[in-house]
């Protein structure tokens, strides 16, 4: 049943992004590429991988913005997967039950035995979390690495899913933001996290950290060296033209 | 959004198809055309075949058409589900009303019940496809109250047309029908008008900066895509080659499609039973076809998706 749960989920398993670490490095798409197209939702076809235009699936991405202008300007990397929406407007325009999302955890998934390839789900989708894989004619979506975080053969350090795993700057963390004191819970309150598009009422789980402002800690003027004269004031004096 | 052809092919033939069979079962009912069989046989024949028509097309642009069953699981809160449904649905009173009209040549009593049943089948059809557009809030251009009126218009109006030219060729005049289909191409047509306005002022909710969360920060532009080529959703949801001649596609598909041949038939009431009157109302059905296609081409390619905000896109 495409309907969503009833009840808002006890559960809200989900990531929280943190803007101001993100190095921009793109380690955790091509960790998720790497796990997931030969996990649950495997494969993750590359069209023409060789080509001259060269497509493909990828449940998680990383835009690059410019915010502010001048020297207040910042550059922020900005990975996007699926937020896992409450109100999740893929799941209920699905007409055959292939999209669901669990009353577990939140987590939203494509069984894929029984996705027709309609893509309306991509097109209800405002964040662009969805995509097709036009080899296997079936759509495609992070799972929140299902397969790893509920895997017992692995360590329990690993159960997070493979893009927080890989982080080498720590900015991606996984946690349940159903449960207010949670650590990612408790991160969210402290750095201010918030919602993509409030404005369109999905509600998604996953939350963003802001970049923090940096204009308290901004570095004093250098001292003047002034050397008078010697050799590191002939240096001065060269280096100065 | 890119407008893919069997869409487009499956909205204009299905509607038209729906439309023409709508007023068929309605004018038999109300007893304004005999159950005269070449009259049936043409209209049935042209009315389910641009449903089917429409229908099998609609399926082309599916990865795996051969679960195309499933889609009849989910009515309770997909309106694909419930086009899906509807469409199928309705065939069991076309059908009878077909059976009635040239089995048995009657279109009274129980038959015409099922006339109108199948109108009213139609109707809802034709709703819910509108209706899986108009519940899109990522497509403000879709996510608007005319697009369900638009898209039944579009559809009486060139079944009327339609219709018409089946009256006209089999010398069955309804001067009630060419009126209703002169009249039809014209509200169509202002609706449109109106709806084409709307989503040009309406404000855009959305910018770059709502969809990042930085505009604290200042103005947000992006700066690198996640990758050097284009992915499904720029192909898909980034369609921007319509929006430079949206204009001027506009008046062709209203012009062209609409208001002449709305003139067209007008003509053709004067020019009542002649070759020239013929020839009016084929020119009129042909017209109004483009000039449904070329709405509908326009429909998918003016709207704008609010995942364009990460591909460079301002505000949408």
């Amino acid at each position: 049943m495409t309907s969503l749960p009833k009840e808002r989920t006890e559960k809200r398993l989900g990531l929280v992004i943190d803007l101001d670490t993100c190095v921009g490095c793109h380690a955790c798409a091509v960790n998720c590429k790497e796990w997931n197209t030969g996990g649950y939702p495997a494969p993750l076809t590359d069209v023409a991988a060789y080509g001259a235009e060269v497509t493909g699936v990828w449940l998680n991405r990383i835009h690059t913005f410019e915010a502010g202008e001048g020297a207040a300007g910042r550059t922020v990397h900005f990975p996007k997967s699926c937020l896992h929406c409450e109100d999740a407007p893929c799941v209920t325009v699905c007409p055959t039950g292939a999209s669901y999302k669990r009353t577990e955890d939140g987590i939203v998934l494509v069984d894929e035995d029984m996705c027709i390839g309609c893509k309306l789900c991509s097109w209800a989708c405002p964040y662009g979390a969805r995509e097709y894989e036009a080899d296997g004619g079936v759509m495609k979506k992070c799972t929140l690495c299902i397969d790893r975080i509920y895997n017992e053969n692995l360590e329990e350090t690993d159960r997070v899913p493979a893009c927080v795993s890989t982080c080498p700057a720590s900015a991606r963390h996984f946690g349940d933001l159903g449960d207010p004191d949670s650590e990612v819970s408790l991160l969210v309150a402290a750095r201010g996290g918030y919602d993509l598009m409030p404005e369109m009422g999905c509600r998604p789980t996953n939350k963003y950290l802001p970049p923090r402002s940096h204009a308290a800690e901004a570095t004093p003027a250098l001292e003047s060296a002034a050397p008078e004269g010697g050799f590191l004031g002939w240096i001065d004096r060269v280096l100065s033209r | 959004m890119h407008p893919a052809y069997s869409i487009i092919f499956f909205t204009t033939a299905s509607g038209a198809g729906y439309g023409l069979l709508a007023l068929l079962g309605v004018l038999a009912a109300a007893g304004l055309v005999r159950p005269d069989l070449g009259l049936g046989l043409a209209a049935f024949v042209l009315g389910l075949g641009l449903v089917t028509g429409g229908l099998l097309s609609s399926t082309f642009h599916l990865g795996h058409p051969e679960r195309a069953w499933r889609a009849f699981s989910q009515w309770r809160s997909s309106w694909l589900s419930r086009e899906g449904v509807l469409a199928v649905a309705t065939y069991v009173p076309v059908l009878l009303f077909a059976f009635g009209w040239l089995v048995l040549a009657r279109t009274d009593g129980l038959w015409a019940l099922f006339g109108l049943l199948g109108a009213a089948g139609a109707v809802a059809t034709v709703y819910c496809t509108a209706m899986i557009y108009r519940s899109l809030a990522a497509i403000p251009q879709w996510h608007q109250p005319l697009v369900p009126l638009g898209y039944l218009l579009l559809a009486l109006a060139s079944g009327a047309v339609w219709l018409n030219l089946l009256l006209t060729l089999f010398a069955v005049p309804v001067s009630s029908a060419t009126l209703f289909a002169a009249a039809a191409c014209i509200v169509a047509w202002r609706v449109k008008r109106i709806y084409w306005q709307r989503i040009d002022a309406a404000p855009k909710q959305s910018t770059t900066e709502s969809a990042t969360g930085l505009g604290d920060l200042g103005p947000v532009r992006l700066l690198d895509m996640p990758h050097t080529e284009a992915n499904y959703l720029q192909q898909e949801m980034g369609f921007k080659v319509a929006r430079k001649h949206a204009l001027r596609l506009r008046s062709i598909a209203g012009w062209g499609g609409f208001v002449l041949p709305a003139l067209l038939i007008a003509s053709q009431m004067l020019l009542a039973q002649s070759w020239a009157g013929m020839l009016a109302a084929l020119l009129a059905a042909l017209l109004v076809s483009l000039g449904s296609v070329v709405e509908r081409w326009l429909f998918f390619a003016e709207a704008q998706h609010k995942v364009s905000l990460f591909y460079g896109a301002k505000a949408v």
